[in-house]
């Protein structure tokens, strides 16, 4: 009975293993999601088989009402909340880890089998807290800026120091509760005062990090369980999480470290004060200039999440279209607030995704657009990142609007962005402001064709 | 024999280079499903958790055991149908 039901883990792992290839491709990424749950079904029917059972009333309560909670989230969750929703997801199953590392304690553990505990605890209890205040931070219920103070460095450092002392006191003495308590603790709290520093813009990179680690933690809880199947989808997670991260640091040319410990935002600029004036533009003006434009580029950031826009930018599109002007989509690696947030909202809004071109795409042929429109965007399009060697995002790839022959900016007001840097953009002669809400100045502009 | 230890390390090395191989080529399109998929797997811990949930003894370790399995069918449930949704918008330019 056991060889069997290793076997069928074997078989899982090969569904998981397939199901992520196919959701490297548009075209197949649906069935690869849809494979990679079979092989989640296949490993949780054949772990009831398991001889050691002798009480499935905990277990068929606690997966009916977890798939309760997570089913009519994710059926009620609107496209504009999803970051958030990752994010809590992420935190229940460190959390998970995090009790079964906890429950497989036993006075007879080895003590490898105890170190393999003890990672589990801390990474899912870190992956817990962390998701919670990303999730926060995220649905606004606490303040996105980054929270600093002073002696930060020294009271985290601490917090690691207790943690590695605990912890290795807990593996010398498994049967005092005692540190295993301490250790439990210390990792909820860790995860809190990690991620309290990181600033909203640089969530993409936070969320794809709590990820990896979600992988980690069931990683970790499957060497102390001793289950393959764990370890292997564990840190296939973890390894994807990691490449995630990656190529949002990689996006906004920042290390891990700096990302994780720098505060970003929260020194509110330093560079040079930028001498201009914005010149604001009407509607009705900018109908014009769009009438008789042959390529347009939208570029969207977070401000088209929050205005809820996306369906507008949609008709918009369609009109330009039917008056025989091209429509192509720029989006930055790191707008919204997680990795791919932009192209979710526009596929709700039924863009084909082979019109949203990356920014390697889009910025050999800024020149030769006639407008390009920014909604909601701010720091990646911020040509200081080229231009002034002071700014704290110099260096950061941009999508060089700038570069366009006209550029309309939307936005609600004269704030600086996300990151609190001031953006030349706003000042350069062949920017024009289109103040107010997107989501109005669109549909304005919408009416305007019709 | 070879300690189950060693054999457990090797599968984890081999894993960690396959999930690198197969996600570094993924495009940008598809960064958050991706995420939210990888996410449910992660929600593996589900299985782990139904043994531990069911060893019929009302002490600490079943209860966290039931935990567990809460959690990991929120993570596991959830996280497939929200990315089946994401996913079904995903459409190519017709014609």
């Amino acid at each position: 009975m056991d060889t069997l039901i290793q076997f069928a883990y074997v078989v899982s792992a090969g569904l998981f293993i397939f199901g992520l290839k196919m959701l490297g491709s548009p075209a197949t990424a649906r069935r690869g999601n849809m494979v990679s749950s079979i092989g989640m079904l296949i490993a949780v029917v054949v772990a009831l088989l398991d001889q050691g059972i002798v009480d499935y009333t905990y277990i068929v309560g606690g997966i009916i009402a977890g798939g309760i909670v997570g089913g009519s989230a994710a059926r009620l969750v609107k496209m504009t909340s999803m970051p958030e929703m990752v994010a809590l997801f992420n935190g229940f199953g460190g959390m998970a880890s995090l009790l079964v590392g906890w429950a497989a304690l036993s006075p007879m553990a080895s003590t490898f089998t105890m170190i393999t505990i003890v990672l589990s605890i801390l990474i899912g209890g870190l992956t817990f807290t962390g998701s919670l205040i990303a999730y926060g931070k995220l649905s606004e219920v606490i303040d996105g800026k980054p929270v600093m103070f002073a002696g930060q460095q020294i009271v985290n450092s601490l917090i690691v120091l207790g943690v590695i002392g605990s912890a290795f006191m807990f593996v010398q003495n498994p049967t005092d509760p005692t540190y295993l308590y301490i250790v439990v603790g210390l990792a909820l709290l860790f995860g809190i005062m990690a991620v309290i520093p990181i600033g909203g813009a640089d969530m993409p990179v936070v969320i794809s990090l709590l990820n990896s680690y979600s992988g980690l933690a069931a990683c970790a809880a499957g060497f102390a369980i001793n289950n393959n199947i764990l370890i292997v989808a564990g840190s296939l997670v973890g390894a994807s999480g990691i490449i995630l991260t990656q190529i949002m640091c990689k996006a906004m040319n920042r290390s891990l470290s700096n990302v994780l410990f720098s505060g970003f935002g929260s020194a509110g600029g330093g560079g040079e004060k930028i001498e201009g004036e914005v010149k604001p533009i009407s509607v009705e003006d900018a109908y014009y200039v769009l009438e008789a434009a042959t390529t347009v580029a939208v570029i969207p950031g977070y401000g088209m999440a929050v205005a809820q826009a996306q369906h507008v930018v949609k008709e918009l599109q369609l009109e330009l279209e039917s008056n025989g002007c091209e429509v192509v989509y720029g989006i930055h690696p790191v707008a919204g607030r997680m990795p791919g947030h932009m192209n979710v909202l526009l596929a709700e809004a039924d863009v084909p995704y082979d019109l949203l071109l990356e920014m390697d795409e889009i910025n050999p042929r800024m020149e030769t657009v006639d407008v390009a429109i920014v909604i909601g965007a701010n720091d990646v399009v911020n040509p200081a990142a080229r231009e002034v060697e002071s700014s704290p995002i110099y260096g950061m790839p941009v999508i060089n609007v700038d570069m366009a022959r006209t550029v309309f900016v939307l936005k609600r007001s004269m704030a600086s962005g996300f990151a609190g840097i001031d953006n030349p953009l706003f000042f350069k002669d062949n920017t024009r402001m289109l103040f107010g809400d997107a989501k109005e100045s669109i549909g304005g502009l919408v009416k305007e064709f019709g | 024999m070879v300690p189950a230890e060693v054999f457990l390390t090797f599968i984890l090395m081999l894993s960690i280079f396959l999930g690198f191989e197969l996600i570094n080529k993924v495009p940008a399109t598809l960064h958050t499903p991706l995420m939210s998929g990888a996410n449910a797997i992660s929600g593996i811990t589900l299985v782990g958790a139904v043994s531990l949930a069911g060893t019929g003894q009302q002490d600490l370790a079943n209860w966290l055991g039931a935990g567990a399995v809460a959690l990991a069918s929120i993570n596991v449930v959830g996280g497939y149908l929200v990315t089946d949704r994401m996913l079904a918008m995903f459409k190519k330019k017709e014609g």
